[in-house]
């Protein structure tokens, strides 16, 4: 089939970005999005232009490098997909494609699609984590943690940082990303010592970043390639009050 | 060059003991006055750099992708062995010593696999102890699998994304340490050099991918933890990053490259859809445990695969290795799929691939439980193929994966060159010609946790701090040469991009150098890549220039490594004049078509060193000396 693609171009964070228009044919259904963007690049090299700058990695849907919002939707409009597992299949012969980077003040554009979420990088150095050093640990079998519980703490764990639920906020909150590792931590015994700081540590480095505050859209949890439900942020707010409410 | 590996010496199950017992120690006051240098950020980088900053020292981590968390380690699917024997089926550490030496078929260093066994089993509980969320039972302890070429259930996974969650924890574990300021972190940042002086690594050069300044960092030590080059092959199951250059550089300022040839090419992936394909996308091994692999009987069946009675279906598997059946491991695997192939047997597009049907699975335990084991895979394979696997078999085939070689390590994880060190899939230490399933993790959160800080740190204390800074020559030549290696490809203005030569070179890999080899093919890859090598020198087309965010040249620069390394890959293969795990010689079988090692004369580790671009590589041996374990045919029949 045949298709356009309307990209965003941008040299860098400081230079006009504007879209540009590109065609191709000859596009397979089994063909993924960012391999049509490999085509499309090559097409461009061929021309002495310079091609897409874009994030991917794994290409599998899990290192959650890739993020683009996709005519309009973070990682396109399926839900539970990550942009590098759109496949052309879901479009129709002269469809237009729009691509555009997540935009959003705490991930400054590198270039072109290429955004700068190191942002999320401080938010968890400020406490997203359990306080061991290596070694020392108990016995694995020691600490029992429930099946229920077990399974509700890897829901959140699954979170792979893409940022695309900040991208589909309109107040760019990083609420269900603060929310995924705070509740995946909470949701077990591990986790229960540095419950409180967590949470506030946590927010007050994403309100440091700059991250909107979140009013309840939900829109979140809709371009979550990975389905984290919007629950963990009620259990989010439920902590962080009370982690205010008891601080010594 | 000189391979002394330092083992302990004393009984196999002591060396590690007696190694801790006689280190030379750093005291801690003085600890932060060392730099380390850790280069990758997946479970081996990580794991070290966290593991090092909790005890003191300064250290500074390097990745080229965006942030740490997404180091490639992060795609592992299966699971993570450990001796711990929970579901009281027989395990051992020495068992699982044996199985990994075995699974390696022989090739790989007994003390050093005996040790990775040893502390498997501290891995799991550091790992609960960071809230990594392990799959449970309902009376709340760890459950367990099992996993391709072991007989007993010592797998402990998280859904399918175990890599995942470790190494978020590894992750979570480094970021601390940032947080704590134990840590620089540099992502977006590329090494392209290693810095030797007088005889010593006292540093890096790198390239900060978004500016595209070159800069310099010096260290008492410098750690590789940069994973392994099974994109050389183009298509692999890897990341699009992942590359040779950090470890091949460092080959070319005297670290000895050990066993190149020795690749994983993995069963069980989705098969190539067209000549678009960007990468492979691996299906957890641990399908296998309820998946049954097959291929019609008849060449040309052309009916569905449910049309297709079970009396004329092929459980090649299952008939060919009764008492592992599906779960042999995966150089055996591999090879008896290309064989059924090869035969005109395969299904699906250009008949490269064969069937994974889990319908005796789905019958057995209902839908809902092969759903929550293998849930996310399905749903993955859907959107790739757009088939319902619950329904219609999946089509599999193999792809490489894994590559067991790597720089070679002496027991402490250091390199021929003093302080240069190389953990993970970066070295070749643990897993000889093939690697078992759920063994990578094992060993990057091995190495990282629990070896390298204890080997380095009595490294350290015997070699004292550097005095090498980043104004001194060593540091000025190196980034001299590394600019003018950048110019060079700047300026070649061909017509071809990186990505076109890159699959050039993938195919030749891929069919002289892959599931088999044979001498002539061998001879012919070397030379092709030597013809490669030079049209990529005069057609390459790097777009743009190198002072600022440049994908292009990125990938020249990798591809540039890989086509020197390519060349060392084969000669290494062509040398082993024997087919053992991953490296299967097609002169070196036996009637039944399995592998035949040849102990008389290759029962070494091969490793090579490089003397510059006009002189071939000479090839040294580590001889390897089983004490403990009886040279066997490995068989799983």
């Amino acid at each position: 089939m045949k298709l356009t693609l309307k990209v965003w171009r941008q040299k860098n964070a400081t230079a006009a970005g504007r879209f540009e228009s590109y065609e191709a044919n000859d596009v397979s259904p089994d063909m993924s999005l960012l391999e049509l963007l490999d085509v499309v690049n090559e097409q461009l090299v061929n021309k002495g232009e310079e091609p897409v700058a874009f994030d991917h990695d794994c290409r599998e849907g899990i290192c959650g490098a890739c993020s683009m919002v996709i005519n309009g939707h973070a990682h396109g409009s399926d839900r539970g997909t990550t942009t590098c597992q759109v496949h052309m299949r879901r479009f129709t012969n002269g469809d237009t494609v729009v691509l555009e980077p997540w935009r959003a003040k705490p991930f400054p554009l590198v270039r072109d699609l290429m955004v700068d979420r190191s942002s999320f990088d401080r938010i968890i150095a400020s406490g997203g984590f359990v306080s061991v050093n290596t070694g020392g640990a108990p016995d694995a079998n020691a600490l029992p943690i429930g099946k229920v519980d077990a399974d509700h703490a890897f829901d959140a764990a699954a979170c792979i940082g893409c940022g695309a639920c900040v991208a589909a906020c309109k107040n760019a909150s990083a609420m269900l990303f603060v929310a995924a590792k705070v509740g995946h931590l909470a949701s077990l015994p591990q986790g229960q010592p540095e419950r409180d700081a967590r949470a506030v540590n946590m927010i007050m480095t994403m309100d440091r970043e700059g991250f909107g505050a979140c009013t309840n859209t939900y829109d979140c949890e809709a371009a979550c390639p990975k389905e984290i439900s919007v629950d963990f942020i009620g259990a989010l707010n439920r902590d962080y009050r009370k982690a205010l409410s008891s601080t010594r | 060059m000189k391979l002394d590996a330092r083992i302990p010496s004393g009984p196999l199950a002591q060396k590690w003991s007696s190694f801790k017992g006689s280190m030379k120690l750093v005291n801690p006051a003085n600890k932060r006055k060392y730099r380390i240098i850790v280069v990758g950020t997946g479970l081996a980088g990580a794991s070290a750099a966290a593991s090092l900053a909790e005890l003191g020292y300064q250290v500074d981590a390097f990745c080229f992708q965006d942030s740490p968390r997404r180091a490639h380690s992060i795609a592992a699917q299966g699971g993570i062995n450990a001796a711990k024997n929970y579901p009281n089926d027989g395990d051992s550490v020495w068992r699982l010593f044996y199985d990994t030496v075995k699974g390696g078929d022989f090739r790989a260093r007994e003390a050093n696999v005996h040790r990775l066994a040893e502390v498997s089993t501290a891995i799991i509980d550091q790992c609960v102890a960071q809230g990594v969320p392990f799959a449970r039972e309902y009376g709340g302890l760890l459950d367990n699998r099992s996993f391709g070429g072991a007989q007993v259930s010592r797998t402990f996974y998280a859904r399918g994304q175990t890599g995942q969650q470790l190494l978020l924890g590894a992750y979570s574990a480094l970021e601390r340490q940032v947080g704590l300021g134990k840590v620089k972190m540099h992502a977006r940042t590329e090494m392209l050099d290693v810095v030797v002086d007088n005889g010593r690594a006292v540093g890096i050069v790198v390239r900060d991918l978004t500016t595209g300044v070159i800069s310099t960092h010096a260290g008492d030590a410098v750690v590789l933890g940069t994973g392994g080059y099974s994109n050389v092959f183009f298509l692999s199951t890897n990341a699009k990053g992942c590359n040779v250059t950090a470890t091949w550089r460092a080959h070319k300022r005297g670290a000895g490259f050990a066993n190149p040839c020795y690749t994983q090419i993995h069963p069980t992936c989705i098969p190539a859809s067209g000549d678009h394909q960007s990468k492979l996308t691996l299906m957890s091994e641990s399908l296998r445990n309820d998946g049954r692999v097959w291929v019609p009987q008849t060449k040309g069946d052309v009916r569905r695969p449910d049309q297709i009675p079970e009396a004329e279906r092929d459980y090649y598997l299952e008939r060919r290795y009764p008492s592992f059946g599906n779960l042999a491991p995966r150089d055996i695997s591999s090879r008896a799929a290309k064989l059924v192939c090869d035969s005109g047997l395969g299904v699906g597009p250009g008949g490269r691939g064969v069937y994974l049907d889990l319908a005796d699975a789905i019958k057995r335990l209902g839908h809902k439980t092969i759903e929550e084991r293998y849930g996310n895979l399905l749903a993955m394979y859907g959107k790739i193929t757009d088939e319902n696997s619950y329904e219609v078999p999946m089509r599999i085939y193999p792809a490489p994966h894994y590559t067991m070689g790597g720089l070679w390590v002496d027991y402490s994880l250091m390199s021929t060159v003093p302080g240069l060190f190389v953990i993970g899939e970066a070295n070749f230490s643990d897993h000889g010609a093939n690697r078992l399933g759920a063994s990578a993790l094992m060993q990057g959160l091995a190495d990282g946790y629990f070896v390298l800080p204890p080997t380095l740190s009595d490294w350290l204390a015997q070699a004292g701090p550097s005095s090498a800074s980043t104004g001194t020559a060593a540091f000025t030549t190196t980034v001299q040469q590394v600019n003018e290696h950048t110019n060079k490809m700047l300026a070649v203005k061909g017509h071809r991009s990186p990505e076109l030569l890159h699959r050039e070179l993938g195919n030749i890999m891929w069919n002289k150098c892959g599931m088999g080899r044979t001498a002539a093919g061998l001879q012919e890859a070397m030379r092709e890549i030597k013809d490669l090598r030079g049209r990529f020198w005069q057609e390459l087309r790097v777009t743009g220039d190198g002072a600022c965010m440049n994908t292009q040249l990125e990938h020249a620069g990798r591809l540039a490594d890989f086509l020197e390394f390519a060349e060392l890959m084969c000669r290494d293969a062509l040398e082993r004049e024997e087919s053992c795990g991953g490296h299967f010689r097609e002169e070196y079988q036996t009637e039944e078509g399995e592998a035949q090692r040849n102990d008389k004369d290759f029962c070494h580790a091969a490793v090579w060193e490089h003397r510059g671009a006009n002189q071939p590589a000479l090839r040294h041996r580590e001889e390897l000396t089983f004490d403990n374990v009886h040279l066997a045919t490995r068989s799983y029949k």
